[in-house]
C-alpha cells in the first residue's frame, strides 16, 4: 500500500477509536460550501494523494487519485480530445477530483449531458472503520451489488473518504458557438423549453442580466443548422462567459448578498421574489442573489412548490442549514446509512445536515 | 401465521381473485425468465393500488413473512423467483400511465406499466423513453428500475439510472419515501442511484417519473461484415476512438448470424465471422456526417462488406435480426442459457477466444451477441435440459465465463442483475468488506431482511463455502485483482 494511503488509513482507524471528528479536505476550494461546523475539526488532507491511475481514451474511462487537481485531469483529457461532460467547477484550479465527486457539483452542461453522478463508474473508498473498499469499476455497465459509487457522489464526504474515482469521459464537440438574445425572463424560459422538446445540439443555457445565452455544441454543420433555426447573434466570448457561470465568478454571483441555488422542475414559472435571479439548465436551475431579509423559509417554500429544493450556496448562516432539510422518513434512512459507513460519526460531522 | 389465516387476512384487503394460493394459480409465478430455477410461493397477491400494498406489507412485517416483488417476470437472473415461505407481490395491476408532461419532457407512471407502453403513449408529443431492453414489449418499468436495465441505445442515451427522475418507494417498515424529485438533483444522498438496480431488496417501487427525449429527426444504420472477430472488435474501438458516440453499436458472431438469418432473414452476410451494427441518430446534418465517418472507419478496419440501410424498412430489418438473437437461439437449441458479463472493450478478442476454448472443453455450443459499444457480452450457451447433466454443464460453463469477465477487470453482470444466479461469482468480484457494506445498506432499508431474502448479495457463509470449493476444485485462483 502506498505510504499516503497507509497514513490516511492509520489516521482514520485512530479517529474511529477515539471518536475524533475529522474534516476531509482536498483543495479547500469548497470550504464555502455546506455547513461550516465541520471545518473546525482536524483536517484529513487528501491533496497529496495525486496522480492518474489509468487512462485509455478508446475505453472512454479515466481513473485518478482523489487529490489530483481537476484542471490537471481535464487538460490531460483535452489533449486526447475528450472531456468531463458534466463540466464541473474547478474554482480557479484549486478543486480536486475527490472534492468534485464528494460535492457532486456539475456545471452548465449538466442540463443536457448529465451530472457528476451520471459519469461515476467506480470509487475506491476508505470507510469509517479504516477499511479500503472498491465499488463499481472501469466498465460502462455494472449492476453487481448496490451502486455505492454513485451514493458517494454528493454525500459531502460524510460516508467515507474517496481515495480514487473512475469516470466515464466523452469526446469534445467538434465545434461550439454561443447565441445571445435580449429577452425578459418569461420569454427566455419559453425559449429554453422549446429547445428541450427538439433535437437541437444545445449544451448549455443561461438567462442572466436580461440576456439569454444558448450554447450549441456538436459537428459544425449541425451547429450551423441550429443557429439558423434559433436565430440570434453569435456571442463572441464563448469560453470565458461559460467559465464565469461554471465557477460563479460572473458579477451576478459576486455581490455581498446571499446566494441561493434552487433546483426545480424546469417548467416552473418565474419566481415572484424580489431579488436578482439567474437561470440555467433549461429552467431547472435558478439562482437567487437575495438580501438577508429574504428568509430561508420563504425561499425553501418556493422551491418546494416548484418541485425541488433550495440550497444556501454562498453566505453561510449558522442558523440556516445549507442543504434543504429532509422529511423524517428519508432522514431515518440517511442516519442509518451514515451509521453503517461511519459508525463513530467521524467524517465531516454536520457538513451535510445538522443531524449527523 | 398459517397460510389459511394469511389468506383470510389478505382477502379482507383484496378481492378474492387477487389472492392466489392454489397450486394451479401459483404455477405462472414459479419462475422468471431464468426458468432453470423454480419455486412456488406460499401465496401470491395482486394489489391494484398503493394503499393495498401498504396494508399487505404491514401484515408481512408483523408476521415476518418474506416478500418478493414481481413485475412481468422477464428477469434473467432469478430476481423474481418466489420464496417458499413468502408472499409474491405482483405489481402487474398497477399499470397506469398517470401523467405525461410534454413541456417538462417527463412521464409519471405506475410500476407495472410496460417499458414500450411509455414510448407509445409519448409518441403523440414527439417524445420517447430511451432505454430499450429487447424485452421492452413485456418487461415493466418497475422491473427496469430494479435491474437498472439497458438496451441497444444505452451507449448514447444511458441506462435506466440516467433516465429516471423520481421514485415513490414503500419500505417494508411502512414508510413512504419520495426519492429524487422533478428537479435534476435532490437534497441528501443519491438514494435514486441506490434504488436503481437494487433488485427488489430495499423497497417496493410504486411510482416512477421518467425522462422523455425528443425523437431524433432521423436515424441511419451501417451494417459491416468482417471475416475475423478481432477486426470487428478493432472497428468498435476505432469508432469510439474517433470521437463518435453512436446511438447503437452491436456485434454478433458467426453462429448468431447463421441462427438469426435462418429465423428473420435480416439480410446479414452469412459468410461473415462477425457483424457490427452501428447506428447514428440526430439531426439530418449530424447523421449524414457521422454515417460517412463510420463507413470510412469500417472500411479502414478491414470490413469485407459495408451496407447502409437504404430505407427505414431495411434499417428496421437489420435491427430486427439483432433483437431476435435470443429467440433465434431458442430455435437452434432446445434450451439456451444467457450470460451477461461486461469487460473493458480492449479485451474483447481475448475473451472471445477463451469462450471458444471453453465451448470445446464443455462440448456445448455458444452464440455471442454483444452491446459492443459498452463492452457488455451476452454469450448464449446452447444445451438440452432433457439430456442428463447438460444443464449443470451449461451452468459451469457460464460460471467460467463470468470469472473470465471479472479477471479481465469487468463485471459479472451488466444489466441482468445478480438475482439467485450469480451469488457465487459475487464472492469473487467483491471482498468480504465490500459485501459487508452491501449487507449494511440492505439493513438500513430492511432491518429484518424480509424483502427478497437470499438474492443479490451472498451471505458470508456462502462465500466461505464457495471459496473452499473453488480452491478444492483446483481451478485457477483469483489473485486479489485491483479493480481500477
Ligand atoms: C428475451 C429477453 C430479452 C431481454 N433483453 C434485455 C435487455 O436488452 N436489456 C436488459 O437490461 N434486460 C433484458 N432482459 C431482462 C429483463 O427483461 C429485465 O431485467 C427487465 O427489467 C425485468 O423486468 P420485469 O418487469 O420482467 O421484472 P421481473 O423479472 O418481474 O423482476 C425483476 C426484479 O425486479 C424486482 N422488482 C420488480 N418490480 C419491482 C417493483 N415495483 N419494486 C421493487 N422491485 C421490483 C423483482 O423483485 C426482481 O428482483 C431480457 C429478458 C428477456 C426474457
Amino acid at each position: 500500500m502506498e505510504a499516503i494511503v497507509e497514513q490516511l488509513t492509520e489516521c482514520v482507524v485512530k479517529a474511529n477509536k477515539n471518536k475524533q471528528a475529522l474534516c476531509i479536505r482536498g483543495g479547500g476550494s469548497k470550504d464555502f460550501y455546506g455547513n461550516a461546523r465541520a471545518l473546525r475539526y482536524p483536517k484529513l488532507e487528501i491533496r497529496p494523494y495525486q496522480g492518474i491511475v489509468d487512462y485509455e481514451p478508446s475505453e472512454l474511462v479515466v481513473s485518478a487519485r482523489a487529490g489530483t487537481p481537476l484542471n490537471e485531469l481535464e487538460s490531460l483529457l483535452s489533449e486526447h480530445g475528450q472531456m468531463l461532460a458534466f463540466e464541473p467547477p474547478d474554482f480557479n484550479g484549486a478543486a480536486t477530483l475527490g472534492g468534485c465527486i464528494a460535492a457532486g457539483l456539475s456545471g452548465p452542461r449538466r442540463g443536457y449531458a448529465g451530472a457528476a453522478r451520471d459519469f461515476v463508474l467506480g470509487v475506491k473508498l476508505l470507510d469509517g472503520r479504516g477499511r479500503i473498499l472498491n465499488f463499481g469499476g472501469r466498465v460502462m455497465k455494472n449492476v453487481a451489488g448496490y451502486d455505492v459509487s454513485r451514493l458517494m457522489t454528493g454525500a459531502m464526504g460524510t460516508l467515507g473518504v474517496i481515495l480514487e474515482a473512475s469516470l466515464k469521459v466523452l469526446p469534445k464537440p467538434e465545434s461550439e458557438r454561443t447565441l445571445c438574445f435580449e429577452l425578459p425572463v418569461e420569454e427566455a424560459l419559453e425559449t429554453m423549453r422549446r429547445c428541450a422538446g427538439q433535437t437541437l445540439p444545445v449544451s448549455a443555457t443561461c438567462h442572466i442580466d436580461r440576456r439569454l445565452y444558448i450554447r450549441l455544441s456538436g459537428i459544425e454543420s449541425a451547429v450551423d443548422a441550429a443557429h439558423v433555426k434559433l436565430g440570434g447573434d453569435e456571442f463572441g466570448d464563448n469560453l470565458s462567459f461559460w467559465e464565469s457561470i461554471k465557477n460563479q465568478t460572473h458579477p451576478f454571483f459576486r455581490g455581498n448578498k446571499r446566494l441561493w441555488r434552487l433546483s426545480v422542475k424546469s417548467t416552473a414559472p418565474p419566481f415572484s421574489i424580489t431579488c436578482e435571479q439567474a437561470i440555467e439548465w433549461g429552467g431547472a436551475l435558478r439562482w437567487f442573489a437575495a438580501a438577508e431579509d429574504c428568509t430561508a423559509t420563504a425561499v425553501r417554500a418556493q422551491a418546494e412548490k416548484a418541485g425541488g429544493h433550495a440550497m444556501l450556496f454562498r453566505g453561510k448562516d449558522p442558523n440556516i442549514s445549507a442543504f434543504h432539510p429532509l422529511p423524517p422518513a428519508l432522514l431515518k434512512i440517511h442516519r442509518r446509512l451514515k451509521r453503517q459507513f461511519d459508525p463513530a460519526g467521524i467524517f465531516n460531522p454536520q457538513r451535510l445536515f445538522p443531524e449527523f | 401465521m398459517p397460510r389459511a389465516n394469511l389468506v383470510k387476512a389478505f382477502r379482507k384487503l383484496l378481492p378474492s381473485e387477487s389472492v392466489l394460493f392454489e397450486p394451479e394459480d401459483l404455477r405462472p409465478y414459479e419462475c422468471d425468465g431464468l426458468s432453470a430455477y423454480r419455486q412456488m410461493p406460499m401465496i401470491a397477491v395482486l394489489p391494484s393500488n398503493e394503499a393495498e400494498i401498504i396494508e399487505i406489507l404491514k401484515i408481512c412485517t408483523a408476521e415476518k413473512i418474506p416478500v418478493v416483488a414481481r413485475g412481468a417476470g422477464t428477469g434473467l437472473s432469478g430476481g423474481a423467483l418466489p420464496h417458499a415461505d413468502g408472499v409474491l407481490l405482483s405489481l402487474a395491476k398497477l399499470n397506469e400511465i398517470l401523467e405525461i408532461d410534454p413541456d417538462a419532457c417527463t412521464a409519471r407512471v405506475q410500476p407495472g406499466v410496460r417499458n414500450l407502453a411509455i414510448s407509445e403513449a409519448s409518441e403523440a408529443y414527439g417524445l420517447y423513453y430511451a432505454p430499450d431492453p429487447s424485452s421492452q414489449i413485456a418487461c415493466t418499468i418497475g422491473g427496469n428500475v430494479a435491474e437498472n436495465s439497458g438496451g441497444v441505445h444505452c451507449l448514447k442515451y444511458g441506462l435506466t439510472v440516467h433516465n429516471i427522475l423520481k421514485l415513490r418507494v414503500l419500505t417494508i417498515e411502512g414508510d413512504s419515501l419520495e426519492i429524487g424529485s422533478e428537479a435534476l438533483d435532490s437534497s441528501g444522498f443519491d438514494l435514486l442511484a441506490l434504488m436503481t438496480g437494487s433488485e427488489g431488496m430495499l423497497g417496493i417501487i410504486t411510482e416512477i417519473t421518467v425522462k422523455l427525449l425528443p425523437k431524433p429527426e432521423t436515424a441511419q444504420l451501417v451494417m459491416a461484415a468482417f471475416d475475423d472477430v478481432e477486426k470487428a472488435g478493432a472497428a468498435v474501438a476505432n469508432i469510439i476512438q474517433a470521437g463518435i458516440v453512436p446511438a447503437g453499436l452491436e456485434m454478433m458472431d458467426r453462429m448468431t448470424i447463421a441462427a438469426v438469418e435462418d429465423f428473420i432473414h435480416a439480410g446479414y452476410d452469412p459468410d461473415a465471422a462477425a457483424i457490427v451494427l452501428c447506428e447514428s441518430d440526430g439531426s439530418n446534418e449530424e447523421v449524414a456526417d457521422e454515417i460517412e465517418k463510420i463507413r470510412d472507419i469500417m472500411h479502414m478496419s478491414g470490413a469485407v462488406r459495408i451496407d447502409t440501410a437504404r430505407n427505414e424498412a431495411e434499417r428496421r430489418r437489420f435491427w430486427a435480426g439483432r433483437k431476435a438473437a435470443f429467440p433465434a437461439a431458442g430455435r437452434v437449441s432446445p434450451d439456451y442459457y444467457c450470460m451477461d458479463g461486461t469487460i473493458p472493450r480492449k479485451h474483447l478478442a481475448e475473451v472471445l477466444r477463451r469462450i471458444e476454448d471453453l465451448s470445446s472443453e464443455f462440448g456445448l455450443r455458444c452464440m455471442n451477441v454483444f452491446h459492443a459499444g459498452d463492452g457488455n457480452l451476452h454469450p448464449l450457451i446452447l444445451y438440452d435440459a432433457n439430456r442428463s447433466g447438460e444443464l449443470e454443464k451449461a451452468e459451469a460453463f457460464g460460471a467460467r465465463i463470468l470469472e473470465i469477465c471479472i479477471e479481465a477487470g469487468g463485471s459479472l453482470t451488466g444489466e441482468h442483475g445478480v438475482g439467485i444466479e450469480k451469488l457465487n461469482q459475487m464472492c469473487l468480484q467483491f471482498g468480504e468488506a465490500e459485501r459487508d457494506i452491501f449487507h449494511a445498506v440492505k439493513a438500513a432499508f430492511d432491518p429484518d431482511a424480509l424483502l427478497n431474502p437470499g438474492k443479490a448479495i451472498p451471505s458470508l457463509r456462502r462465500c466461505a463455502e464457495f471459496g473452499a470449493m473453488h480452491v478444492h476444485r483446483g481451478e485457477e485462483k483469483f489473485p486479489d485483482l485491483p479493480r481500477f
